[in-house]
This record gives C-alpha cells, sequence and structure tokens, in this order.
C-alpha cells in the first residue's frame, strides 16, 4: 500500500541520483538544509571564539613572538622565490616545455563544525556559490592538500577528503620523479599509492606532490609522505603507503585554489 | 485539549529537530564508532506512541533529510526509515505490551532491519561497509532507548 508507494519512489530517487539526474533538485534540498548544518557550527564555532578570548596575556605575547620569528623565517625563504620562479620560466623557455608556475587565486576558508558524513571523509566549507567556489576545486591546507569540492552550494560546499575512498589524486615522487595514483582507504588507514611497478624507485619519507596530470589539482601542492614501501620481489606493483601531509583532523583554516584563467575556463567548459 | 495536542507536537517537532542536529554533530573517530542512531529511535518511539500521527510521509521526508546532511544518494535513509516507520505501525499495539527487556529486543531487531537496508543499499551503490561499526552503534543506540523513553514521555 502506501509503503510499496514510498519504496518505489525512494528507488527512483536513489536511481536517478546515482546517474545525476537530480542536480537541481539535490541543490534545494542542500541549500534548505544549510539552517540546520550552521545550527550545528555556530554555537561551536563561538564557544571557540570565546576561549580564545579568555586567552590569558601572557600566552598571547609569547604566540605573538613566535609568530613574528615564523614569519622572519618565512620571508627570507620566499625572498629567493621570485628569483627562482624567473629562472624556472627562463629554463622552460629554453626546453620549450609548458610553465607550471602560473599565478593562482587563493582565498581562506572555513570548515564547518558539523559531521559532514558518517565515515568522516567530507567536510563542509563555509564558502560556496557566492564566492566562485567550483566543483573540482582543490583544497589545501598549511601543510598540504586536502581534497577537491564535490558539490557546491549557495553559502557552503562539500569537500572530499584525500581519504576517501572515492578519492584519487596523481601525484609525483619529489626525489625520483615516479609518478603515480593517491587513493584514499578510509579515515583511519593510510593512503595508498598505486601503478607504481616494484622496480620503480620509491623509498620511505619520500614526498609526495601533485603531479598536475588530469588537470584538477595544480601541480607541485605536497599530498603526503611514504611511510610504507612493501615490493616483495614476487609482486608486479608495489605496495606503498603513504601518510598525507595535511592535518585533516584539526580544525584549521584552508586555502580554495583558483588556477590561472585558462584553467578555469576548461573546466567550466567540461562541466 | 487543545493545548495538549499543540504542545505534543512542538514536542514531536523539536525532537526531531534535536535528531537531525544530533546526527551533524561533529565526532571524533573513537565516538563516532559509539554513536546511538537518534533519528530511528525517536521516530520508531513516536509512532508507538502516537501512531495516527506520524504519517508515512514524515519518516520518508526525514530519511530524505539525512540523505542530504550526510551526502548519500538521495533515497537510501529514506526507503529504510519508511520501512522502519510501517514495521513499528504494524506492531505498534504488541510493543506498548511488552516489558522493558523485550522492548529493548524488538527495538535491536528494528534497528538491525533499518541498518541492514541502509548497508545493503550501500554495498549495492559501490561503497564499502565495516559492519563493526554496524555492531557498537546499535549498542550505543539500545543503551539510549530507556533513557529518551523517559525524556519524551516528562513533558506530556
Amino acid at each position: 500500500m502506501r509503503l510499496v508507494f514510498f519504496i518505489i519512489l525512494s528507488v527512483l530517487l536513489i536511481v536517478l541520483d546515482y546517474h545525476h539526474y537530480l542536480p537541481s533538485f539535490r541543490h534545494l534540498l542542500n541549500n534548505a538544509v544549510t539552517p540546520l548544518q550552521y545550527a550545528v557550527d555556530t554555537p561551536l564555532y563561538m564557544i571557540g571564539k570565546i576561549s580564545q578570548f579568555l586567552e590569558t596575556r601572557e600566552r598571547l605575547q609569547a604566540d605573538n613572538a613566535k609568530l613574528r620569528s615564523q614569519q622572519i623565517f618565512l620571508q627570507t625563504k620566499l625572498q629567493r622565490f621570485d628569483a627562482l620562479q624567473r629562472e624556472n620560466r627562463q629554463l622552460n623557455q629554453l626546453l620549450a616545455a609548458s610553465e607550471h608556475l602560473k599565478k593562482q587565486r587563493l582565498e581562506l576558508a572555513r570548515v564547518l563544525l558539523v559531521n559532514a558524513e558518517p565515515l568522516l571523509n567530507e567536510v563542509i566549507l563555509d564558502k560556496g556559490q557566492f564566492n566562485a567556489v567550483y566543483v573540482g576545486q582543490a583544497v589545501i591546507d598549511a601543510d598540504g592538500v586536502m581534497g577537491q569540492v564535490i558539490s557546491v552550494n549557495m553559502l557552503t560546499s562539500r569537500v572530499l577528503l584525500l581519504t576517501d575512498f572515492r578519492s584519487a589524486i596523481p601525484v609525483q615522487d619529489v626525489r625520483s620523479d615516479a609518478r603515480g595514483i593517491l587513493v584514499g582507504r578510509g579515515r583511519l588507514a593510510k593512503l595508498l599509492l598505486r601503478d607504481i611497478p616494484s622496480t620503480v624507485d620509491v623509498k620511505v619519507n619520500d614526498l609526495l606532490v601533485t603531479s598536475g596530470l588530469g588537470g584538477h589539482y595544480p601541480p607541485g601542492y605536497p599530498v603526503g609522505i611514504v611511510s610504507a614501501v612493501d615490493s616483495n620481489g614476487s609482486a608486479q606493483f608495489a605496495s606503498i603507503q603513504v601518510e598525507p601531509s595535511a592535518q585533516l583532523s584539526k580544525n584549521r583554516p584552508v586555502l580554495l585554489i583558483w588556477p590561472d584563467k585558462a584553467a578555469t575556463t576548461a573546466f567550466k567548459k567540461k562541466s | 485539549m487543545k493545548s495538549f495536542y499543540f504542545s505534543t507536537r512542538l514536542l514531536i517537532f523539536l525532537s526531531f529537530f534535536a535528531a537531525l542536529l544530533l546526527n551533524i554533530i561533529p565526532l571524533s573517530p573513537l565516538v563516532a564508532l559509539f554513536y546511538p542512531l537518534w533519528l530511528p529511535l525517536i521516530l520508531i518511539y513516536w509512532v508507538i506512541v502516537l501512531p495516527e500521527h506520524i504519517h508515512l510521509s514524515l519518516a520518508w521526508i526525514l530519511g530524505l533529510l539525512i540523505d542530504v546532511l550526510h551526502g548519500n544518494y538521495l533515497g537510501e535513509h529514506a526507503l529504510a526509515l519508511s520501512v522502519l516507520a510501517f514495521l513499528s505501525y504494524r506492531f505498534h499495539l504488541q510493543f506498548r505490551m511488552f516489558p522493558l527487556t523485550q522492548q529493548i529486543l524488538f527495538v535491536l531487531m528494528l534497528l538491525i532491519i533499518y541498518q541492514g537496508l541502509f548497508f545493503w543499499m550501500q554495498v549495492f551503490l559501490g561503497f564499502a561497509i565495516n559492519f563493526h561499526c554496524m555492531w557498537f552503534s546499535l549498542l550505543a543506540s539500545l543503551m539510549m532507548w530507556p533513557l529518551l523513553k523517559s525524556v519524551l514521555r516528562a513533558p506530556l
């Protein structure tokens, strides 16, 4: 009777949503549900802010001094950046290769203090369509790549973290230039580097950065550090485990990246 | 009589609202393992207590909201929650007669069906499922049942 009707309706919805035929309906629901998410996020955020207000003066002064000295070191490191960028461009021109270090726009976003997914492999940011966030956009934190945007609402957007089973990011070993795909295996397990033959040179403590292949993630951003390499000679492919660089479980500000104009128009055409 | 009816409606609305909020509170991975299933529990309670007022469509819509909040395909929780509401309605008369231990067993069965349906759909749609999570959250939900009953009965 009525149950059968609802079962059929649900199955219909699942099938339609699975094939992504329902973007506008989903969009509407997501926007409708945003107040609920902010209802949970706002008190927790306020509590965090208030505890910041109650910091002692000594603690603030010590933090200030530490940040100032950190800034001097970072600025010194950055002094060479312009020169290196120019040199890189010249070398690339000599080799007639394409330039990697294009201009990028970065914008800060905050992770909403909300459980976006039961398995904790997705987060919600407080920037959405109003801020020109697009599907497929790369999201990074201060230490490395966090994931990419998978859906955009008016005021919020949903990010798929690296640790999700559906996540795959093309990476490159900084030391040996080996390329592979880094897939997620759930929140509690390390990432897995796939498609690396046993003969390729990848060692523990190697830094993996985005290779830029596939166009989604801009190249050169740190993704993770190799934590274990298991290449018993019999297997054709090595089993390499990687620890993500980004602090996925800490509540820190994140950055959204807009690559140069050419890439964004290419995305718009594709989607 | 009229004020009684209104306050019950308000309580029902608030309890469902709270259930939705509880579903999106940020959790550490350890707590997420032992987290009770608030919405199914509260739905079971209201269907048993006031079966004429809780329509199947309400359960379906709540399931849809959970789907949207958790990023699932639309309809997964909706289907499971509708089946749960239907089964609770079907047995609501017998359930009222049960002593507490038997009630808990019955709730366990209903929740197993609910989670089982949901996990079956997830596997069918290509997601990997960790079955150990299921037992812990079921246990936590069962422990919440008596507490939930007393909390929801108190204002009435």
